[in-house]
């Protein structure tokens, strides 16, 4: 259709020639793009200020805590532990060791299989060989003991086939395996009415120590340790794996630096709610007296009964072999507290609560309260528990400038009533609905909630991640801690000075719930009054 | 009467109203996508993790061993941003705009399939709005497969100068 007189209009609409109009049309949306470019910019800068500010102001810095530097343990010497009581948790603590049972490995590689979310399996065999071997073992269970010989010799671990599994031995009365030489240190997982008369004779037969919580059963049980610990120079652990968590340290931080302004509240709780929660774990189907050496389980207890499987598996439930709340879970939530805040023993402590839910032949609380008085810091601290009810309440360090909520991970807020974040918060610099700042262990470090969004996972903490390629066991961390110093010299985080402190404290509670009087601490005497 | 939409070579035409509004939808998606890309970017904490850990229906596996894996989560955030971005910057320039389109509905479509609102299903996520089946994905998504139909940036954008360069070439060769 060629036609020089008449072009179509579409040819002469479609010229090759740019007009005016074609350049409009082709570009016709570019500047909504500079719009955004411009918008984004300003959002983005304004947040990346607003955060340069708050870390400048609180002196802190966006990095986690240094991570573990600890030289590799493989070119030292091996150390050979022993250990006492093979229950749920010394099982537990052999496995941050190192070592699981054929059983275990077996179950977590059909979840794995079942689903590759589960990488409990994955973590245990990723996790640093510390180079120790079992070499004893005693349970006055036999079938837990038979349990910790099989686990002792099973290669599946980290650093499997590297070394040469000697196998433990077993003994059927702790005393046996402290004066075996094939062993260099002990761990201590028995019920706590046992913890004071093998730490001690462990140090007397020169063996280094990991000890459970609670570190006694009794004030005068925590004397005659800390003595006996101190007198001997080896290396004392007690199992408050806290201690490695790096929220606690960041958390430690914050205090030191004064962000929080004066602390004079710390609240702390334990909010359960499952039978096995409450201490009521599963009797094993075999068991019986045939198989349980019953008279050396209570020689230390201060009552004796007839054979009773409840007692030997729910001893938790019972003063005769522990402290109940005080011990078990008081325990951790102070030494929580005193690991970020040096709190040391409370001048008093008050303490109340009851056998309301688990009225199932008990003699220990399962609602326990107790208010603890640090005059000289001029603070409370304020532990509650139930084991009936399992809504989270938090670790709260409640302080006139802010507040702080610790767990896994840690947010703080500030306070509207603050005296030192006033201008800040009147130049809206700081945005009183928002956390002033996050730490998520694992994560980059501390991050200023600059969002709805991001505040929200930070109160649930759900973000975790795998940045760093794996999560870490912190138990696993903490023996590592009691091997480093073992073979180097040094003090464990949880050494005798805070054991003491950490027992004396939950002994106050106790005595206060039993004899229905608030008791004092006598730093003089160094005796509960 | 007219019809308002002719077939000519490689064009679509359509009445100034149906493509102004047409392009303004354009360039508000593209607006959100590229954003979307840029404060992930900007954001050293951003992770598609906690969104991939909630997933739930038939997919739900699929999503869970992609954030399980540290790789795959690698990968997966990153094609999130770039392409988020890409996908943006396209519409919104008007250039590759059919690409963009197939492109960004595939990826509503994975944030849709990991999290579908079906009753009984609850998130753990905030949403800001209430749904149940419809929600803003499957829109944005429906409306990506609009554009890819109506292809504005022939009129509207960059792809303009090419689509101009193509037609007049074919008319030239008549």
């Amino acid at each position: 259709m060629k036609d020089k007189g008449k072009q179509s209009p579409d040819k002469e609409n479609i010229s090759l020639k740019l007009t005016r109009r074609d350049i409009l049309k082709g570009l016709a949306t570019v500047p909504f793009a500079g719009a955004l470019a411009i918008s984004a910019w300003e959002k983005l800068s304004s947040e990346r200020a607003r955060k340069r500010l708050i870390l400048e102001e609180l002196g802190l810095t966006e990095e986690a805590p240094p991570e573990e530097v600890a030289p590799s343990p493989k070119k030292k010497e091996l150390i050979r532990i022993g250990i006492i009581g093979f229950g749920g948790r010394g099982e537990s603590l052999v496995r941050s060791l190192g070592f699981a049972h054929p059983d275990w490995v077996k179950r977590k590689a059909k979840d794995a299989k079942k689903n590759r979310f589960d990488t409990g399996l994955q973590d245990f065999l990723n996790q640093e060989d510390l180079n120790v071997v079992i070499t004893g073992v005693c349970d006055i269970f036999d079938i837990r003991a038979e349990r910790a010989l099989a686990t002792a010799a099973n290669d599946v671990r980290p650093g499997g086939g590297k070394r040469k599994l000697p196998g433990a031995k077993r003994y059927r009365h702790y005393q046996e395996l402290l004066a075996s030489p094939d062993i260099d240190a002990v761990i201590i997982a028995t019920p706590d009415h046992w913890h004071a008369r093998m730490t001690i004779d462990a140090v007397a037969a020169g063996k280094h120590v990991y000890c459970e919580k609670c570190l006694t059963r009794t004030e005068e049980e925590a004397h005659q340790v800390y003595e006996a610990v101190k007198r001997s120079g080896l290396v004392f652990q007690l199992g408050h794996q806290n201690r490695q968590l790096e929220s606690h340290f960041k958390a430690r931080e914050i205090i030191k630096r004064g962000l929080l302004g004066p602390v004079n509240l710390v609240e702390t709780t334990t909010n359960r709610n499952s039978p096995v929660g409450a201490w009521v774990y599963p009797i094993h189907e075999e068991a019986g007296p045939h198989n349980i050496d019953w008279a050396q389980f209570q020689e230390p207890a201060p009552h004796k009964v007839p054979f009773s499987l409840e007692r030997f598996f729910r001893w938790r439930c019972w003063y005769d072999y522990g402290t109940g709340l005080s011990g078990d879970l008081l325990s951790h939530e102070y030494d929580a507290v005193n690991q970020i805040m040096d709190l040391g023993i409370p001048y008093s402590a008050v303490a109340s609560g009851g056998i309301y839910f688990y009225q199932d032949g008990r003699d220990v609380p399962d609602v326990f309260q107790v208010i603890f008085e640090y005059p000289e810091r001029n603070l409370t601290l304020v532990y509650s528990a139930t084991l009936s009810s399992g809504r989270n309440r938090g670790r709260l360090f409640m302080g006139h400038d802010a507040s702080m909520e610790v767990g896994n991970n840690l947010v703080v807020t500030v306070d509207y009533g603050s005296t030192r974040y006033k201008d800040k918060i009147k130049n809206k610099v700081i945005d009183l609905s928002l956390p002033l700042f996050t730490f998520q262990p694992g994560a980059r470090g501390i991050d200023t909630v600059t969002s709805a969004t991001e505040k929200y996972f930070a109160q649930r903490g759900l973000l975790y991640t795998y940045r760093h390629g794996r999560r870490v066991d912190t138990a696993h961390l903490h023996l590592k801690e009691w091997l480093e110093c073992i073979r180097e010299g040094g003090q464990p985080s949880c050494n005798i000075e805070r054991g003491f402190e950490e027992a004396i404290t939950c002994h106050m509670a106790t005595r206060s719930y039993l004899e229905g009087r608030k008791v004092y601490w006598d730093p003089v005497k160094r005796r509960i009054v | 009467m007219q019809p308002s939409i002719t077939h000519k070579p490689a064009q679509v035409s359509l009445k100034p109203s149906q493509l102004y509004l047409l392009t303004f939808l354009r360039v508000l998606i593209g607006w959100h996508f590229l954003y979307e890309g840029l404060a992930k970017l900007f954001n050293p904490y951003w992770s598609s993790a906690d969104y991939l850990m909630q997933s739930k229906w038939i997919f739900s596996g699929l999503f869970k061993a992609l954030m399980a894996s540290p790789t795959l989560l690698k990968i997966v955030d990153w094609l999130n941003i770039w392409g988020l971005m890409l996908i943006g910057l396209a519409l919104m320039l008007g250039l590759g705009e059919r690409v963009a389109c197939w492109a960004g509905a595939v990826l509503l479509l994975l944030y849709y399939l990991a999290a579908p609102p079906f009753v009984g299903y609850n998130y753990s996520l905030p949403q800001e709005g209430s749904y149940v089946i419809v929600n803003k994905n499957l829109i944005e998504l429906a409306a990506l497969l609009v554009l890819s139909v109506f292809r504005t940036s022939r009129h509207l954008g960059l792809e303009y100068f090419l689509n101009r360069k193509k037609v007049s070439s074919a008319i030239q060769a008549n």
